[in-house]
């Protein structure tokens, strides 16, 4: 029988199997944090031990740190002091670190694949759940907790239980106005919060396909929030073509040799999946969320579904939301662009591509964050900094930001904040904040109308 | 660094009724700032537990002195969200050893297990019935014996076998850590490093 794509890549990682328990996983990148390597980097030295592999570890603080004035000292002590201690376990580890104001610095899941630190056929972790962003490559990533961090920089391993399998097809072109963003976020309010959990997704189809890397990437990102571990796409020409010739990719005689191996990553015709679903793009349309999970979604103009039991209750109390009403039209406080999600140069691009000429709505603050230096300097290069002054929005620095406010930028208890991000958990970008998840697009609508908006009535799609 | 050794545990029960509990409302991100593993339990359900003034909120029951013990029961997908094992380690640190569900969300899992911390799935059915003995008495106990796999609950002897792999139980039960078990294979993974290069 063959192997699915996930197989391949996570069968070549075995070093050992236990009987009864889980697999020795060995791990070619350990990308790192300042928020959950500190304990991990503890437990090594009360164990006395040094990480095994630090040439296969790069670290980059970007959760906590401030998104303007980056060249001043971190104003919040704790902070401060979690990123002044990325920085001495680093150099104590000889681990290689993107520290504030490098030009390599940014998101973790932003700047891995920039760099070219993720590749096809790889395993990568790191202790973040979005890790699955680099299934994008054709990589086995995912998420771990900082006893698994600990172990990787014990071992260069983890042991993990080999999840199932699920294949998401989807065919078809996407509607106007209808994005990488909305793809995922139609996929999880069909599966729900827990839907994918126990698997591993494969995302295959033409619309998949059809995706330039960064939009691959927004899909892969969210593969967590229906309860996946981690979601890929097997690697093509688009693939191929993004990595070629970035920092860390192999160059001269090893990038032939490497190809070779990258193009056998395909699920073979005859291998089976533990679950098969299947979608048609025609039928997404721009999606929001309106509850307190990413599954809790729905298309723009549709109205909320109506369900009897206590969790959906509490959610839409929250919320301030009811039951069968549109959210269309409702003012919005803030809007934030940015995050592993939809930080990347693609996303900025889309937020300002009908911003030209029209301002920002009076009502609604807006914080604009690039994932990395890389992208913020791209960003200028083509005027995108401009195209937003001029609409009256300043752009941030690099870092986590407002998807889940460790630094300043929190969005004020009951107000209501259109994001990019990932998660519209209660309290998620603030306490008493309140999220409602969208495609950059989405979010330039409501930037400039100050209210939820459809995006293909707005910018005329 | 061995972990605490997991015992028959024979305790009432702190409910919690809702689906969907993520990590992001058992330890608020804001509060993962600490480079040691220390007060997190101080911030368990911080958001439920209090509120804007710092008040505890009387309605929810970890404030709720009628409600005891070391086990959490919780509607399905337990755990969901983010990684941060943070959360494990503020619900041991509070005083938990075991947490009952319908359905636990992966990575919460497996940061539980890494801590001691026994995720115990359990059937719908039996979840819905545990809620309604808690509610009608909340000094209702239920016993779960890891060397059995089993869980009881002792008002109505209803029983139910949960599973765990083996090697996970033993670790539980003779407190190993999985880094002891890779730090003493490390021969196989040296070989397997040298077979890729």
């Amino acid at each position: 029988m063959g192997k699915t794509l996930f197989d391949k890549v996570w069968d070549a990682h075995v070093v050992d199997s236990i009987k009864g328990g889980p697999d020795v996983l060995y791990i070619d990148k350990h990308l790192i944090h300042e928020v959950t390597s500190p304990v991990a980097f503890l437990g090594l030295d009360n164990r006395g031990i040094k990480v095994l592999r630090p040439e296969n570890t790069v670290a980059t603080p970007d959760h906590n740190i401030p998104t303007m004035n980056q060249d001043k000292p971190i104003q919040d002590e704790l902070s401060r002091m979690q990123v002044d201690k990325l920085s001495e376990n680093t150099k104590k580890h000889g681990i290689t670190l993107y520290g504030l104001n490098h030009q390599y610095h940014g998101v973790v899941h932003v700047i891995g694949p920039e760099l070219g630190i993720s590749q096809p056929g790889m395993t990568i972790v790191c202790g973040d759940s979005h890790t699955a962003t680099h299934g994008a490559f054709g990589s086995v990533a995912f998420g771990i907790g900082t006893s698994e961090v600990e172990m990787v920089f014990a071992s260069q391993c983890i042991m993990q239980p080999k999840p199932k399998k699920m294949r998401i097809t989807v065919n078809g072109q996407l509607g106007k106005g209808v994005t990488a963003k909305d793809l995922i976020l139609y996929i999880i309010s069909k599966l729900t919060a827990s839907g994918g959990t126990g698997y591993f997704i494969e995302y295959a189809g033409n619309t998949f396909t059809n995706l330039s890397m960064e939009g691959r990437m927004t899909v892969c990102n969210m593969s967590i929030e229906c309860g996946a571990r981690g979601g890929l796409i097997a690697p093509d020409k688009t693939t191929f073509d993004y990595v070629k010739g970035r920092k860390f990719t192999p160059k001269g005689e090893e990038w032939g040799k490497k190809l070779t191996e990258w193009e056998k990553l395909y699920t073979d015709k005859d291998a089976v999946f533990d679950k098969e679903l299947a979608f048609d793009a025609a039928d997404i349309e721009p999606m929001i969320t309106y509850g307190t999970n990413p599954g809790m979604g729905m298309g723009v103009t549709q109205s909320i579904e109506v369900h009897n039991n206590a969790t959906y209750k509490k959610a839409l109390d929250y919320m301030q939301f009811k039951a069968g009403e549109q959210i269309l039209g409702t003012p919005v406080d803030y809007v934030f662009v940015g995050s592993c999600t939809n930080g990347r140069i693609e996303d900025l691009r889309e937020f300002t591509s009908f911003l030209k000429g029209k301002k920002k709505a009076d009502n609604t603050t807006v914080w604009i964050v690039p994932g990395s230096k890389q992208v913020e300097k791209q960003a200028i290069e083509e005027g995108i900094d401009k195209v937003l002054a001029e609409s009256g929005i300043i752009m941030r620095q690099p870092g986590c930001s407002a998807c889940l406010a460790m630094n300043d930028d929190k969005v004020p208890a009951g107000k209501l904040a259109v994001a990019t991000s990932n998660r519209n958990f209660e309290g998620r970008q603030g306490p008493g904040s309140r999220t409602i998840l969208s495609s950059p697009l989405t979010a330039a609508a409501a930037a400039i109308t100050g209210k939820i908006s459809d995006p293909r009535e707005e910018f005329k799609l | 660094m061995a972990i605490d050794k997991f015992q028959t545990i024979q305790s009432a029960c702190v409910p919690l009724a809702i689906e969907n509990v993520d990590t992001d409302q058992i330890i608020p991100a804001r509060f993962l700032k600490a480079t040691e593993r220390k007060y997190f339990d101080k911030n368990l359900f911080r958001d439920w537990r209090y509120d804007n003034n710092n008040q505890p909120i009387a309605t929810f029951p970890l404030n709720n002195a009628k409600y005891n013990g070391s086990i959490i029961v919780s509607g399905k997908n337990f755990g969901s969200g983010s990684s941060r094992e943070h959360a494990a380690w503020a619900i041991y640190d509070y005083g938990f050893r075991v947490v009952i569900s319908s359905f636990f969300a992966d990575i919460f899992k497996g940061n539980a297990l890494n801590n001691g911390l026994l995720p115990v799935q359990v059937t719908p059915e039996f979840l819905e019935n545990l809620f309604a003995e808690i509610e009608n008495d909340p000094k209702t106990e239920v016993e779960v014996n890891l060397a059995k796999q089993t869980i009881i609950l002792k008002t109505t002897g209803a029983q139910e076998s949960f599973e765990i792999n083996s090697y996970k139980k033993e670790c539980l039960q003779k407190g190993f850590d999985d880094i002891d078990y890779l730090l003493s294979i490390k021969n196989k993974i040296e070989s397997y490093e040298s077979t890729r290069i």
